[in-house]
């Protein structure tokens, strides 16, 4: 068995998830992992399934069963890509009117402190920009260094900026 | 400021170490049966529940299906846990049943029964619950808050079958659990 990345995006409408994993279910694959969402009201989702047949194969075989609406690809990915959740967990909040960069800059400030950004939703309405990050920072970071350069960006954008500490409790 | 209460908790028997269980195991799918809270393999088992809780490091909780065993008990201990504002101390609570719940908050939790992902869920941080100290037949009344009321609820939840997987805040709350070096 090997591991293949199948992305579907396009056109949203009832049935979409269902049509996909009728056919992998057709085809012997067993879904890992998958995320699924809408953007700007297009349909976007991404799977990482174990296949038996060829990838190909079962490209052609989902767009088929997607039809022209939808864009379909399979690629083939190293299996066990878990690189471990290392660090502490920080949820990174934006808000504020929508400018070009805000995205780039912000991000910069994070990968520059070595942190990994690990779930990502952007959102746009009207004037109105969101962006919520789950990011992992090394241990013991300086994170009144990472906040100030937040604070600067902020201020240059015009826009709200928070980086909160998610602690997690074995209950 | 951390407000104590102290339960009548009596002597029990030296606790033996169990082995714990991981999801997807069928016991912590269950709803765990009541049982006679004097009954003498039962105050075995709350011992060996304070034993089993106490040698799972920064474990607060443990239910007694989460060692396997279908019935309605659970060990907690949140009175050194750093976000405690009030605390009953060490004890074993059998056949405890909700009365009153309110005040949700959320927040990111994990389970010794979950060792892969954390979640983040609401719980109720005011709580009151009724059950029984084992060797025991009067029914005592917990009322608690904030941390203390968030891990009972976690408890009553694996005695009802629910794991915090069950009652996660969105398609987008569930997280890899975190690993320290
Ligand atoms: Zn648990």
């Amino acid at each position: 068995m090997t591991s293949y990345a199948i992305t579907v995006f396009g056109t949203d409408r009832p049935g979409i998830v269902a049509t996909i994993t009728s056919t992998l279910a057709e085809s012997g694959a067993n879904i890992e992992d998958t995320s699924m969402t809408l953007l700007q009201g297009h349909f976007a989702m991404t799977l990482i399934a174990q296949i038996e047949i060829d990838a190909q194969a079962l490209e052609a075989k989902l767009a088929t069963a997607l039809g022209e609406d939808l864009t379909v690809s399979v690629s083939k990915v190293r299996p066990d890509q878990t690189t471990g959740a290392l660090g502490t967990s920080y949820v990174l909040t934006v808000q504020g009117g929508d400018k070009p960069g805000i995205v780039a800059a912000v991000t910069k400030i994070i990968a520059k402190h070595q942190g990994n950004i690990t779930d990502l939703t952007t959102r746009l309405s009207q004037s109105l920009y969101l962006l919520v990050a789950e990011v992992s920072l090394p241990t013991g970071i300086n994170l009144e260094a990472i906040n100030s350069e937040l604070v600067n960006v902020g201020k240059d954008f015009g826009i709200a900026l928070h980086l909160t500490l998610v602690e997690e409790d074995v209950l | 400021m951390l407000e104590r209460v102290e339960l009548a908790m009596p002597t029990l028997p030296t606790g033996t170490l169990l082995k714990t269980v991981a999801a997807p195991n069928q016991a912590l799918s269950s709803l765990c049966a009541e049982v006679d809270p004097k009954d003498s393999n039962i105050l075995q088992l709350a011992a060996d529940l304070i034993t089993t809780m106490h040698a799972n490091k920064g474990c607060v909780g443990l239910a007694a299906n989460q060692v396997g065993r279908a019935v309605r008990v659970f060990a907690l201990d949140v009175s050194n846990h750093p976000k405690t504002t009030k605390s009953h101390g060490l004890f074993v609570l059998i056949n405890p049943e909700i009365v009153s719940s309110s005040r949700n908050e959320k927040s990111r939790e994990g389970c010794l029964s979950v060792p892969d992902f954390t979640g983040d869920v609401k719980r109720a941080t005011q709580l009151t619950i009724t059950g029984y100290l084992p060797g025991s037949d009067s029914q005592i009344t917990i009322e608690t808050q904030g941390f203390e009321a968030k891990a009972i609820g976690h408890e009553i939840d694996h005695l009802n079958g629910y794991l915090f997987l069950d009652r996660v805040a969105g398609a987008h709350a569930i997280f890899p659990r975190k690993r320290y070096l």
